[in-house]
Formats: C-alpha cells, sequence, structure tokens
C-alpha cells in the first residue's frame, strides 16, 4: 500500500532482489517479477535504479519504471531490449529466476499518482514510456468502485508496430470499465483491419482523444522526448493547466 | 558504496581481453564508442565558426575553419580511456596539431603560460597543464576513422589529448586560453582531476 | 552504452539527489538563474551520463545543479540556480 513514507522512506538503500519469475510481454519487452527486501511499498509511476555489477568491478546503473501495482508485493519491472546495449540484453536474455538483482528505490515524487487524487486522467503514452502508465491503471482497476468512478481515464498509446503494444490482452480487459477508455495509435504498418489509430498523436488527436480542458483533468505524458515535449505543448494549447501535465522523458527509443 | 557489493551473475561475462601494458589500471576495453556529453549537441555553421589562442597577456589570434584547414594536418592513430572506465583502441583521428596553432600564436611573444583551458560552444570548459598539449601530443581534430568527425563525437572540430582521460579532449571545442594558473573547467570545479593522467589514475582531485 | 536507455529528464536524477537531499525533490520547483523559468526538477533535462549529474533548464539549457560523486565526496554546484522550494 502507498504511504507517505513510501515517496520519503528514511534510507535509501541498494537491495539485492531476487528473480521471482520473468514473463515475455512482446519480442522486445520482457517484464522481471522481483522480490525486494524490506520493500516498504511504492506509489504508481515511481521507479527504480538497478545496479549491475561484473566480476572485475564494472558498474553499469540505470532507472526502470515499476510497472506492478503498489498493492501488489511483487515488484514488476517491464524492460524494453535495446540491441547491443549494456544493460537491457542483460535483463532480458541472461537474468533468470533465482538470480539476484540489485535495485535502490522506489524513487519519485512529481511523475506519480494515486486514486486518493480525485478527478479525470489523461495519461499519453510513446513506446516503453507505457510502463510508469501501467502502474497507474493497475493500482486504479484494484480499488473499490467509488474510488474509481471517481478517476475516470482516458489512454493513449503510440506503438510502433502492433507486435510492440505492451499489455495488448490486459487492455483489452481494462476497456470493460465503462470509465476507462483506451486509445491505441500504430504509426508503423498498421493491420489492414486496424480500426485504432495510424499516425504520430497529433493536435486534432488530442482534441478528439483527451479529456476537454474544462475538466480539469491531471495528464501524465511519458515516453520518448520529442513525443513527450510535443504532447505536452499540444494539452497547454488546449487548454490544459501546464502544471496539471507532468512529464518524464526516455531515450531515442519507443515510436 | 558498499564493502563487497553484489556480484551480478554473467554481467559482462564476455569482455574484449586487452594485453594488460596496454589498458591503464581500472579500465576495460570496448569496441563501441560511447557518447558521453554534459549538455546538448550543438549546431554550429562552419561559416561562423573559428578557434582562438587567447593569450594571458590579452593578445589572441583567431583562424575560421578555412583557414585550419589549410594548415598541416597530422592523422594520429592513438587509443582513447574515458574516466568512466572504458578505453579504445587504434582510433583514427585528422587533426592539425596543437604545436603548429601554437608557433603562430607565439609570434608576439613566446609561449610561457603554464596552463591552458580549452572552451567550447555549449559552455564546456577543461583545464591541463600547457605542457601536456605540446610536443605532438595534442590536435585539433576533424576527423575520425576516415570521415568528419561527427556532432555527438564532438563535430566540426574537438580537442584530443589521448594521451589523458577523455574528458579533457574537449568536444565542440572553440579555443585554449592560455593562463598563468590552473582554472578548473567544468568537471574539474566537480571533483575531477585537474590533469588526469590514466596510467596514474589521476581520476578525482587528491588522487596522486 | 549508446544513447540506449537513457532517462533525459530529472525524473531519474531522483535516487543521486536523494543522497544529498535525504529525501525525494523530484517535485520541487526551480528558478533557472540564468533565464528566469521555473521547472520542477523533473522538468529539467538530464546529461552528463556516468560523468555525473548535469541538470540543465530545459528553455534556456544553462546548468541548474551539477552533481558529481566521488569515492571520497559529493561535489555540487547550484549556482544555476536561483530558488528551490520544496514542498514538505
Amino acid at each position: 500500500m502507498a504511504t507517505r513514507e513510501a515517496i520519503a522512506p528514511p534510507r535509501l538503500e541498494w537491495r539485492v532482489a531476487r528473480v521471482v519469475d520473468v514473463r515475455d510481454e512482446t519480442r522486445r519487452a520482457r517484464t522481471l517479477v522481483l522480490e525486494v527486501p524490506q520493500w516498504r511499498g511504492h506509489q504508481a509511476g515511481q521507479h527504480v535504479d538497478v545496479r549491475l555489477v561484473a566480476e572485475d568491478g564494472y558498474q553499469a546503473q540505470r532507472s526502470y519504471s515499476i510497472a506492478s501495482a503498489p498493492e501488489n508485493p511483487m515488484v514488476e519491472l517491464t524492460i524494453e531490449r535495446i540491441d547491443d546495449a549494456e544493460v537491457s540484453p542483460y535483463l532480458c536474455d541472461v537474468l533468470r529466476p533465482g538470480d539476484g538483482l540489485e535495485v535502490r528505490g522506489p524513487i519519485g515524487g512529481y511523475f506519480v499518482w494515486s486514486t486518493n487524487l480525485s478527478g479525470a486522467v489523461l495519461l499519453v503514452a510513446g513506446g516503453s514510456g507505457i510502463v510508469p502508465l501501467m502502474s497507474m491503471l493497475r493500482h486504479r482497476a484494484a480499488a473499490k468502485a467509488d474510488q474509481r468512478a471517481r478517476t475516470p481515464v482516458r489512454l493513449l498509446y503510440s506503438a510502433r508496430t502492433i507486435d510492440d503494444v505492451i499489455y495488448r490482452n490486459e487492455f483489452a480487459e481494462l476497456g470493460h470499465d465503462p470509465d476507462v477508455r483506451v486509445g491505441l495509435t500504430i504509426t508503423r504498418n498498421p493491420p489492414s483491419d486496424w480500426i485504432g489509430y495510424r499516425r504520430r498523436i497529433d493536435r486534432a488527436m488530442l482534441e478528439e482523444f483527451a479529456w476537454p480542458a474544462s475538466d480539469a483533468a491531471v495528464a501524465f505524458v511519458c515516453g520518448p522526448t520529442p513525443l513527450v515535449e510535443s504532447v505536452a505543448s499540444l494539452l497547454v494549447d488546449l487548454g490544459y493547466d501546464a502544471s496539471a501535465v507532468r512529464t518524464e522523458r526516455f531515450g531515442p527509443t519507443g515510436s | 558504496m558498499p564493502d563487497r557489493p553484489f556480484i551480478a551473475r554473467g554481467f559482462h561475462g564476455r569482455r574484449p581481453t586487452a594485453p594488460a601494458d596496454r589498458l591503464p589500471p581500472g579500465q576495460y576495453e570496448t569496441h563501441d564508442f560511447p557518447v558521453l556529453s554534459a549538455g546538448p549537441t550543438p549546431r554550429t555553421s562552419l561559416a561562423t565558426w573559428d578557434f582562438t589562442i587567447h593569450r594571458a597577456d590579452g593578445r589572441s589570434m583567431r583562424w575560421s575553419w578555412d583557414e585550419l584547414m589549410a594548415l598541416p594536418r597530422d592523422t594520429p592513430t592513438v587509443d582513447i580511456h574515458c574516466v568512466t572506465k572504458w578505453s579504445k583502441f587504434d582510433t583514427r583521428w585528422e587533426g592539425v596539431s596543437i604545436d603548429t596553432l601554437l608557433a603562430a600564436a607565439s609570434v608576439g611573444g613566446p609561449v610561457d603560460e603554464r596552463y591552458v583551458v580549452a572552451f567550447s560552444d555549449g559552455g564546456y570548459t577543461t583545464n591541463l597543464p600547457l605542457a601536456d598539449v605540446t610536443d605532438g601530443k595534442a590536435w585539433i581534430a576533424f576527423g575520425y576513422a576516415g570521415s568528419p568527425l561527427p556532432p555527438e563525437h564532438g563535430g566540426p572540430a574537438r580537442l584530443l589529448v589521448p594521451h589523458l582521460y577523455f574528458w579533457k579532449s574537449a568536444k565542440w571545442v572553440r579555443g585554449l586560453r592560455l593562463t598563468r594558473n590552473d582554472d578548473p573547467g567544468f568537471w574539474e570545479q566537480l571533483g575531477y582531476h585537474n590533469r588526469g593522467d590514466p596510467w596514474k589514475e589521476q581520476r578525482y582531485d587528491g588522487d596522486a | 552504452m549508446q544513447a540506449e536507455e537513457m532517462r533525459l529528464d530529472g525524473n531519474s536524477a531522483g535516487g543521486a539527489l536523494r543522497e544529498l537531499f535525504a529525501r525525494d525533490v523530484t517535485a520541487a520547483r526551480t528558478t533557472c538563474r540564468e533565464c528566469g523559468a521555473t521547472a520542477p526538477i523533473a522538468g529539467l533535462l538530464l546529461y552528463g551520463g556516468t560523468m555525473g549529474l548535469v541538470l540543465r533548464c530545459s528553455r534556456c539549457e544553462a546548468a541548474v545543479i551539477r552533481l558529481v560523486r566521488t569515492p571520497r565526496a559529493l561535489h555540487l554546484d547550484a549556482s544555476g540556480l536561483s530558488f528551490m522550494t520544496i514542498e514538505v
């Protein structure tokens, strides 16, 4: 459960988590299920730092958003495998159940959301930017009916191809909630029978899909920098208060 | 930092094996060319680009891009060593030796300043002893691996001082200030070493 | 390390800044001394990679906060910041 301590716990230390399970999401994305000792919970949207130390002392460190809901005692990270990169191929190809993985967290007090915050929510993701937003959706799905009714969600998710859409089956399920609306846009070679959007997110798409500014929604935008900056700017143009638009920029991957 | 770090099973199990005498202490060989920047990649047109050497007494000498291109050039092949622990062997460069530029700058009086600060587009600076950029040890490099130096690696031109850690090889260099006193640059102000010799493992301020 | 898996804004500086501030400061409001722009730490642009943390103003690109962790010390330059407000 998310507590105030989860945002500002007394000490942020490296801990060795145990890999309990791994789950392939798409051809390039894999979820690691971790048991983290002394884990005090997190807020949806937060991330962990991951540190890899080789036998010869070489170190690499990266940040990964937590995909699981705070209600889940396990910590799930969804990793997108980048070819020839230093860390993600290790996490996707080498790491296996039983292994240890050094993590530090949870981290983040800005790009976070909980059902305690009543009001409409707009989530916009590009590529692996969907991961922290999924934590928010899963957290909301675990909440009581009245909390869910107070926090209607619209999610707009841009992916390169249909096979790159992470959590696709889960979106189908979430779509059964009348207060959840999921929009997908496939920017490269959508299937011929595709009924969703077929282009990069632009002003017209947001005008059509996003909450109108008068609904005073809070917006979370996550993904590659060009997408994030473009969408944030468009939302402000459409009347969103700048302070209501929260952003998290990932590297040049995703759509 | 923990006394006994947790070792990630199978991480970097396969690493290029480098001959022991070629790798400075604490370094690992890479075949990549990692990009590390303190700021966004500047875009300076060659028409407005220039390189200036400022003397301590206020005099300066300036070269336009065309003037730099007209100077005699070298094609050094060197090993480079980043303080973040990667080393890359046999990198091929093309550039003008700093000796050539200093010779021109000494026309008004011999160069007797002891230190130099390289300055770049975007505000980056790095300081080093002048003796580390003379006698064939340093260049203004504009070619890498047979092609023009790409912007993410410092193009159109960067300082190249391969015998020191690579943060001294300032990307997007626009000039040198010759100084009487050592004047810490961008990373040196934050604890990195004023000289940065990888063979003495001079990574941080206070290292031998 | 290609330009892969890179987190490009102050959100992912949260862990490193925790060592200094003993709390999460990614939501803290900052004012850029160079141009006066205000932004949360999370909205500053992150550079420096393994060398250190360089958080730059997204409007004028000036370095607002710089932080390096060496084996012996934390080195901070916050001279690019004129104000910072952290909600408690």
